[in-house]
């Protein structure tokens, strides 16, 4: 491949004599990427990030202590415990404490103590509400909880005004979050690779149409223009049905991006030699686009979808906050964060803003990600 | 540069024909027509309806016609100043739309001020400082607020203000301006509230400026020009400011456009928050009780105003750099 030969020593790990160079000119383009990437320390760390997101959003059943769903008049607003290492009837354990219940003689208002009396010890893989692991296998194993039977509480971030777990709300919300990005993502990488591709692959009076429409598309105030497409959603259509209407109204705009680099890219690789060399050897079309074109700017593609996906989560968190993405029962950081709507109540419960800093930690990740693979993937950053 | 204009003015009719189709289908996309859902509320409080009234509703909207004489209809309408009716205030959508608009504008206008006096600056800093502690922490710094969702910044910046002053720094007036006529002592209030929302709003906008201008004048620092220059002995700050400088600023202009349609989108949001009384929380309020015509004349509206402000940059831009100006 071309771009092998115009690079240079000080890109690449080339400690040494003649065998570490010999390696450099031999390694495939993937191989020269991972070498790249591996160099950008944060692009590293945010993988395991998005990594273990995943994984949360895989588990979410398993990882919550608790049922989501369920209202605890008890214990409305309890603030988070804190885990404490300790002696609980004589064996090292991590535990946490009671909590006492008073009321503000003057507001009413819930106050909670923390009972150093009593104190309830955490256990691993114990029984809880029953569910299917990876939406197959029926199971009621959770990772983490109190005895069965225990009179104690286990809300590691707090609960919500309906005394809802927050912890369990927020890896189940997890699951919607981290999806609803995907998918978006992978309907503006379809809608964008084909339009782009041919855009830039055959150019004329198509380029120049679509090439105006992506013109147009991105002129218009994309919230706005959310927020009406999304309030015309019938309120009575089922969760999954209003789920995927808003990552189609996400992509809407979305593929206008990916639609402009795969176009660029394709115009600039159709003067290539490599791409006249497979013509005039009689290759066909869709032989030139998807074994010779497409395998030289998938990396690219990679890192602009990498880069596209916190935009996704951003604005599904964003619709849903304000009431007009997902609605409750479903569970996602959006959802969550509009129980913190009140500045008032927030004041209250400052940890009904923890959603958020999900949020802003995914959208870190991606962001740095994209930004590493970004680099790697180009030959003469 | 007339042909250009030319081109740009006749590509924005394009769009905002486009514009209108989407803002139509809005209006049209729940289920029923806005009347149905006008004589339900209607019904809801327990007032009889007057059939003169729904008729003549009916005849002024078209309703019993195809849709595409009601889009003609709408479009004509705005053409001559007539947006419709809001059947949740029962006032006629214009006003209620203009009332709101300036300060909006302002907001808007402030947060890009906001910008660019915090964006440039540090843009220039990471750039000639490139790799330094500075630069590290201008990235780090940039890249949170791109990650902060800006309700979030708002919501955090509110509950800080209020845990630790007692202050509620919500809305753009205090409550003795709130109605009132302007004057100066109104102005003056203004701007004692509009800091939150420009910062918080200023925020996600100055941290794509501040890479994008790090990124163009790390590139103009690398070229011969440069070098050039310092051989010759020029101070450095001049040489910076003098050449590539003005060359890294382009993208300042270019951006205008979207940085406009950025900030009136996410001024949406953040005014909902924030509770402002600008055009974003009417939308919103116009959306949840499905006061459809307010609505879909609304994003009408905003997204007009958001193509003018592009096509001025474009303008503006051709005009600044030669380089355009040619090759058009």
């Amino acid at each position: 491949m071309a771009e092998d030969i115009n690079l240079t020593e000080n890109q690449v790990p080339a400690e040494g004599p003649e065998d570490e160079a010999e390696r450099l000119f031999v390694a495939s383009q993937w191989q020269l990427m991972w070498w790249r990437f591996r160099r950008h320390k944060i692009a590293m760390l945010s993988v395991v990030v998005v990594f273990v997101l995943y994984l949360i959003a895989i588990f979410c059943d398993f990882l919550a202590i608790s049922d989501p769903y369920k209202h605890q008049t008890k214990w409305v607003f309890a603030p988070p415990q804190t885990v404490r290492l300790g002696q609980v009837d004589g064996r090292l354990t991590f535990y946490v404490l009671g909590l006492d219940l008073e009321r503000d003689p003057e507001t009413l208002r819930p106050v909670y103590t923390a009972n150093p009396e009593r104190r309830y010890p955490i256990r691993w893989f114990v029984k809880g509400i029953p569910y299917k692991m990876v939406g197959l296998f029926p199971t009621d194993v959770h990772l983490l909880g109190l005895d069965e039977g225990s009179d104690g509480t286990l809300y590691l971030l707090g609960t919500d005004r309906l005394g809802r777990d927050m912890w369990s709300r927020i890896m189940i919300g997890t699951r919607i979050s981290m999806s609803i990005g995907l998918v978006g993502v992978t309907l503006s990488f379809v809608l964008g690779v084909i339009l782009g591709g041919f855009s830039g692959l055959y150019g004329g009076v198509f380029d120049t149409v679509m090439q105006r429409v992506i013109e147009v598309l991105r002129s218009i105030p994309t919230i706005p223009l959310w927020l009406g497409l999304s309030a015309a959603i019938p309120k009575d259509w089922p969760q999954i049905r209003v789920y995927f209407a808003i990552t189609v109204i996400l992509s809407l705009v979305g593929w206008t991006g990916l639609a402009r680099v795969v176009r660029g890219r394709f115009l600039a690789l159709r003067e290539e030699d490599f791409v006249t060399a497979a013509r005039i050897s009689g290759a066909g079309d869709r032989r030139i686009v998807f074994s010779h074109m497409v395998p030289s700017i998938l990396s690219h593609i990679i890192a602009s979808i990498t880069l596209n996906i916190p935009g996704m989560i951003l604005s599904e968190t964003s619709l849903s906050f304000l009431g007009l993405g997902l609605r409750p029962p479903t569970i996602s950081w959006g959802v969550l964060l509009q129980e913190a709507q009140n500045v008032r109540t927030v004041a209250l419960a400052p940890w009904l803003m923890l959603p958020g800093a999900f949020v802003i930690v995914t959208v870190l990740a991606f962001n740095f990600m994209g930004d590493g693979l970004r680099d790697a993937a180009d030959p003469y950053a | 540069m007339l042909g250009y204009i030319g081109r740009r003015l006749l590509l924005m009719v394009m769009t905002l024909v486009i514009i209108s189709v989407i803002s139509f289908a809005i209006i049209q996309l729940p289920p029923g027509d806005f009347l149905t859902a006008y004589i339900e509320r209607l019904e809801e409080s327990g007032l009889t309806r007057d059939q003169a009234v729904i008729e003549s509703l009916k005849k002024r909207y078209g309703l019993d016609q195809p849709i595409y004489v009601q889009y003609g209809k709408w479009v004509w309408g705005m053409m001559h100043g007539d947006f419709g009716q809001s059947f949740l205030f029962n006032r006629p959508v214009g006003e209620l739309i203009w009332e709101r608009l300036g300060l909006t504008m302002a907001v808007s206008f402030a947060a890009l001020l906001f910008n660019w006096i915090v964006a440039l600056p540090i843009g220039i800093y990471s750039a000639v400082r490139q790799y330094s502690i500075g630069d590290y922490l201008a990235t780090f710094i940039g890249f949170i607020g791109l990650a902060i969702p800006n309700f979030m910044l708002a919501l955090i910046l509110m509950w800080l203000a209020f845990s630790v002053f007692g202050a509620n720094v919500g809305g753009l007036f205090s409550a003795e301006y709130a109605d009132a006529p302007w004057t100066w002592g109104k102005v003056v209030d203004m701007l004692k509230h509009l800091w939150l929302p420009m910062v918080v709003l200023g925020m996600a906008g100055t941290a794509g400026l501040i890479r994008i201008m790090r990124a163009n004048l790390l590139d103009e620092l690398r070229r011969p020009y440069v070098i050039t220059a310092r051989a010759k002995g020029l101070t450095e700050k001049r040489l910076i400011f003098k050449y590539p400088v003005r060359v890294a600023i382009n993208p300042f202009v270019s951006t205008i456009g979207w940085t406009l349609a950025g900030l009136v989108g996410g001024e949406t949001i953040v005014s909902i928050v924030l509770g402002l009384p600008t055009t974003g929380p009417l939308l919103f309020r116009a959306l949840m009780m499905q006061d459809m015509y307010l609505a879909g004349t609304f994003i009408m509206m905003v997204s007009a105003l958001t193509v003018i402000g592009t096509l001025i940059s474009d303008v503006l831009l051709a005009w600044v750099d030669p380089r355009i100006r040619h090759s058009i």
